[in-house]
């Protein structure tokens, strides 16, 4: 539809926008503002919970964490080495151009790569013939709940689960470390 | 009916995404950002009109909550310098 374009379209916009400006407190506004096109894009495409990771995280979380780490660090970013400076500059500019061709590449060969893949939500394709029927069939039997992501999360892949818990806390306890330092000096 | 409405409020966004991302000031930016958010608290209300899941509606109350969160942090920022 014309409004998927047009969300995707400003998408790419704050995402270059966020990249390539200076002043590092408008880039991480602008990324606040990315979290919250890309989670009005998921929940358009029916994945209700990733948008609201996406919103939490993203658009919360993210933003006061990266203000918290800008507040310990400097706000405006220092302007990159000038070409000049170098013994030979035109092989800086070529160096520069080297990122963007790799990633040029790279998403060359994802879209030839997605070519050969099913139909957007085909029920013949291969992901959905695999182990879905199983959940869609026993999950309320076997776990009792009702949604099939959270019985997949909370009970399949419980121990997947915990170790994800696992690694998020203890991110929580770093940052928590880091930024509680100014306290004692 | 509906379409035309919630392109009318994404093309709104985008003059926002403008003074969002030309700046000058701070405020600009803090204003503009929390008027996108906004804004996508009414879109993802009209877009579950139109594909016709009214339950988007709740999901949308809880991005209005949520949007309050970047600009308080933004704000204690450039009131205070830091978060504490």
């Amino acid at each position: 539809m014309v409004i998927d374009f047009i969300l995707l379209f400003f998408v790419v916009v704050c995402a270059v926008a966020s990249v390539s400006m200076k002043d590092l407190l408008g880039s991480v506004m602008i990324l606040g503002a990315y979290s919250l096109l890309m989670a009005l894009l998921w929940t358009r495409y029916n994945s209700v919970d990733v948008a609201f990771t996406e919103a939490a995280v993203g658009a919360g979380i993210t933003t006061v964490l990266l203000i918290a780490a800008l507040s310990r660090t400097f706000r405006h970013e220092e302007d990159p080495e000038k070409p000049g400076q170098s013994i030979f500059p035109w092989l800086t500019r070529i160096a520069r151009l080297i990122p963007l061709g790799v990633v040029m590449l790279t998403g060359a060969v994802l879209i030839y790569g997605t070519l050969d893949m099913p139909n957007f939500s085909d029920p013949a394709a291969p992901a959905n013939l695999h182990v879905a029927p199983y959940y869609i069939e026993k999950s309320v039997p076997e776990t009792g709940s009702i949604n099939f992501v959270t019985a997949i999360l909370a009970s399949y892949r419980g121990y997947d689960t915990l170790g994800e818990v696992t690694v998020i806390f203890t991110a929580g306890i770093c940052v928590l470390i880091l930024l509680r330092r100014r306290f004692h000096g | 009916m509906l379409e035309a409405a919630a392109i009318i409020v994404v093309l709104a966004m985008a003059l926002v995404l403008y003074r969002a991302i030309k700046g000058p000031m701070l405020y600009d930016r803090a204003l503009a950002v929390n008027v996108i958010g906004t804004k996508t608290v009414v879109v993802l209300a009209l877009i579950g009109f139109i594909y016709d899941r009214p339950y988007f509606l709740d999901i949308a109350l809880v991005y209005a909550l949520i949007n309050f969160i970047a600009t308080i942090a933004i704000l204690k920022y450039s009131e205070t310098g830091g978060l504490g």
